[in-house]
């Protein structure tokens, strides 16, 4: 690797972490926002002032608030998530379960989706105007277009409901063998990967074409140049980069925005985490969950970017 | 000829298995089912039927996986501030209290083995001997001494903070015996420590990450938000009882993933239906339903320090222009009774029957109204989805006024904010209030001169005497005179309209047995584990 591209790896690194910084503050700030706080809503109906005032010294809630920012923010470079304050478990404890799970059916789901996205969209830039480029874009319109909610339910009612061929509940935790995984995994994936191949297609699709449309395609088609060379010599590495970005915020809608998906089928995520966080006001937990959405979310846009440095040809020397 | 029924429901079976609960008799039963238009050789056939389904003996053995309806990461296995379903289900699981609450919601000796008193003031609690722990620890009465003292620190955090307060000392005074002295007397101290969060933990416990009762079950997996797993405790005191080997219990918040659970055999047990998935449940064979009347209510309140509801007649025209069997038939899909304007629910053993409720008669209707000068005139009713069915109520309502010249201008305004907003500020507006244990804890909180919630300001100082006299009283006829005479009061002075009294439904796999009603809450007031088994 060159000088220059090492330093601009390095600059997107460093611009990454300010980033993730300022995520922090922010998820703080506007979580502090939110009407009503922990103690109020524990106590519910049972909330008279001096029961709040009790419970919230209890919890050191009546510190300033940017103090327990800065204690927070601390705790988290050595590793310490701090402790939920709801149900006083470890931060950390609550995640790594969740998070797994989340890993899983993103991983999954990934595994399916990607490659089949990405030959259908490049499929469909070779032979562009074709009747299966028509079927294919066809097809993934329509299918952008069903909201999510409908496919998994529909899907529970016919397959789980009606047929009994899988469970409508998804018991992550319940996984010995493969075919195992497979039934439970069955529905919540084809659900998830429906959204986000079509947009990968879309996506692959319009950035390959744009590379056919570039002059040194041309001039490797006057120089006779095959068709399956053109595209997969010359039209992809170009492409490889919008592609990698389309792929990377596909995903990283994997993690975060499933909510829909995981109260379908009854998966325990880290969306549902997140939600409940948000429903007691549990500033621990929401802010670990906020972080480590918005890292992954980093992480893949970096990857996508790293790979964008390094496949463009002119970068390379 | 015999099950030759057209039109007969599960809905229905289970309306017929609420009502023989409840003791009524073979005659008004077939009365009722031919109202539904039931000859009467299927009705006797139909009623051997539901019979039958419910009266063979236990067996054991057997894990069932049960959903409630609410989880979240604040799942919590700490009776003290448990809020949720699926926290009290896990309660009755892993522990004991030292009463509970029967299908008349009249407390019997549960860790207690005798709670006696002589002014109603200072308490003597005996407990069972031979009670031990999971740990292995024998129950005593340090323990209940601090199970008790804890509601009252603040950084617990207890939902029952408000209850326990009145218990100023709480003293062990052998291992058995533990005295409770209480600010006033209040003769409801037995039902009292049957609620949920009263529940018996070990002395000097902190940690909740797993439960260590004296209860039914063990527990084995423990994971907020996720789920809980029971196994059955070989020790336990009690010897009838728990059947099954392994409970799995799950909260599916999602009203629609709940019920496809059931019908997929994914869960076999499932808490608080939506009335609209009877027939999707009644479409598949082996599943059965289960109707707790709730005592909840949803209410009209008219202010009576405001107009419309100052002006004289008003409020008794609008108890004869409530339709109720309209809105038990359309509005609630017939799952619910009709409630008589007080709200002592029909499970309550203080609920007085003979007091009727107003007949509807639009004429006499009509006579009221126009005495308050009120007819013709446009009078705007606050509901909302916040308040359950109210928006439908209030529909029932607009449609009788119009028949008679009375308009009214239903304003639906959004549940957010509506308790704070809305709710005993409006004029004419709707309530929604959830079934509590005692007939005290509904008249100190609603009906008393100073109470916070008085929905419809009514003020009277001989009812506030006899709340007072009614709280001490010790004797059961002579209380009951008094909660009576009190009911009375309500239905006739105050400015609440109560149409009707809510039920729940919950749905099971038929091969689940001994699951009964209990009105302090859907799935057998949440202790079904101890008593449910299941059919080979």
């Amino acid at each position: 690797m060159s000088n220059t591209m090492t330093a601009m790896v390095l600059h997107r690194l460093w611009v990454s972490f300010l980033t993730f910084i300022f995520v922090s503050f922010v998820v703080f700030a506007i979580t502090n926002m939110l009407p009503g706080d922990i103690a109020e809503i524990m106590l519910g109906q049972a909330a008279t002032p001096e029961a709040v005032a009790g419970l919230r010294e209890a919890m050191h809630l009546d510190e300033p608030a940017i103090l327990r920012f800065l204690r927070w923010l601390g705790g988290l470079f050595v590793g310490d998530l701090g402790t939920s304050l709801v149900n006083r478990l470890p931060v950390s404890e609550m995640i790594s379960g969740r998070l797994g799970n989340s890993l899983k059916l993103a991983a999954v789901t990934t595994l399916l989706s990607v490659p089949v996205a990405l030959l259908l969209g490049i499929a469909s830039a070779i032979w562009r105007n074709s009747w299966f480029d028509r079927v294919v874009s066809t097809l993934s319109i329509a299918v952008i277009s069903v909201p999510e909610f409908m496919v998994a339910t529909g899907a529970v009612l016919v397959f789980a409901v009606y047929l009994q061929w899988l469970p409508a509940l998804s018991f992550a935790n319940e996984v010995t063998s493969f075919t195992q995984m497979l039934r439970v995994y069955a529905m919540p994936v084809v659900a998830l990967s429906f959204v986000i191949s079509a947009q990968m297609i879309r996506m692959t699709r319009a950035a390959v074409i744009d590379t056919l449309r570039t002059p040194y395609v041309e001039m490797a088609l006057l120089k006779g140049a095959s068709r399956s060379r053109i595209v997969l010599r010359h039209a992809l590495p170009n492409a490889l980069g919008p592609i990698a970005n389309a792929v990377a915020l596909s995903l990283s809608y994997l993690l975060g925005g499933v909510i829909i998906v995981e109260t379908i089928f009854n998966y325990p995520g880290l969306s549902k985490l997140m939600l409940d966080a948000v429903a007691t006001r549990d500033m621990p937990l929401i802010q670990s969950c906020a972080m480590i959405f918005c890292l992954s979310y980093l992480l893949l846009i970096t990857i996508a970017d790293v790979i964008a440095i390094v496949s463009n040809p002119r970068l390379r020397k | 000829m015999t099950n030759n029924i057209t039109n007969w429901t599960k809905a229905d079976d289970a309306r017929v298995l609420d009502a023989i609960r409840r003791g009524a008799s073979r005659r008004e039963l077939l009365a009722f089912l031919m109202a539904g238009g039931v000859s009467l050789a299927a009705g006797g056939a139909v009623l051997g039927s539901a019979g039958r389904a419910h009266a063979a003996t236990p067996r054991k053995g057997g894990k069932v996986r049960a959903a409630g309806w609410t989880t979240s990461t604040a799942d919590t296995l700490d009776p003290a501030i448990a809020s949720h379903s699926t926290d009290y289900v896990r309660l009755c699981s892993f522990y004991n209290r030292l009463t509970f609450l029967d299908a008349d919601l009249a407390p019997q000796m549960e860790l207690a083995e005798s709670i006696e008193t002589g002014d109603a003031k200072t308490w003597t609690v005996k407990l069972r001997s031979g009670v031990t722990f999971h740990s292995g620890k024998t129950l005593d009465a340090n323990d209940v001494v601090f199970s008790l003292k804890r509601h009252l620190d603040p950084a617990v955090g207890s939902k029952v903070n408000a209850i326990a307060k009145q218990m100023t000392e709480i003293k062990a005074v052998d291992p058995t015996t533990v005295t409770i002295t209480l600010a006033s007397p209040n003769a409801d101290l037995p039902t009292l420590l049957g609620i949920h969060q009263f529940m018996i933990i070990a002395d000097g416990t902190k940690d909740f990450t797993t439960a260590n009762g004296t209860g039914p079950f063990l527990c084995k997996e423990f994971k907020p938000g996720v789920r809980s797993i029971a196994v059955r405790n070989p020790n336990y005191w009690r010897s009838s009882g728990p059947w099954v080997d392994e409970i799995e219990f799950i909260g599916i918040p999602d009203d629609n993933a709940r019920v496809n659970a059931l019908l997929s055999g994914d869960v076999q047990i499932v808490g608080s239906m939506n009335p609209r998935a009877i027939r999707q449940i009644e479409a598949q064979p082996g599943f059965e339903m289960m109707i707790t009347p709730s005592g909840g209510y949803t209410n009209l309140n008219m202010r009576l320090d405001m107009s419309p509801g100052d002006a004289e007649g008003f409020v008794t025209g609008i108890r004869h222009l409530i339709n109720r069997e309209q809105i038990l038939k359309a509005v609630a899909r017939g799952i619910g009774d009709i409630a008589n304007d007080q709200p002592l629910p029909l499970t309550n053993r203080y609920h007085n029957a003979a007091l009727k409720p107003a007949a509807f008669d639009p004429e006499k209707a009509k006579f009221h109204l126009s005495k308050s000068g009120l007819l013709n005139q446009t009078i705007p009713v606050v509901a909302s989805d916040a308040a359950t069915l109210s928006v439908e109520m209030a529909s029932v309502l607009q449609q009788e006024g119009a028949r008679i010249g009375m308009k009214f201008d239903i304003k639906r305004v959004p549940a957010d904010g509506y308790w704070s907003n809305y709710w005993l500020k409006a004029p004419m507006h709707f309530g929604n209030i959830n079934a509590r244990p005692t007939a005290d804890s509904y008249f100190s909180l609603l009906y008393a001169s100073d109470a916070a919630w008085n929905e419809s300001r009514f003020k009277s100082a001989a009812f506030d005497e006899l709340l007072v006299k009614a709280r001490g009283e010790l004797d059961e006829a002579k209380r009951k005179e008094l909660y009576g005479e009190m009911q009375v009061m309500v239905a006739q002075q105050a400015g609440t309209v109560i149409p009707l009294f809510m039920a729940n439904l919950d749905a099971l796999n038929s091969k689940v047995r001994g699951m009964k009603p209990n009105p302090l809450g859907n799935l057998m007031g949440f202790a079904f584990p101890e008593y449910i088994w299941l059919a080979e």
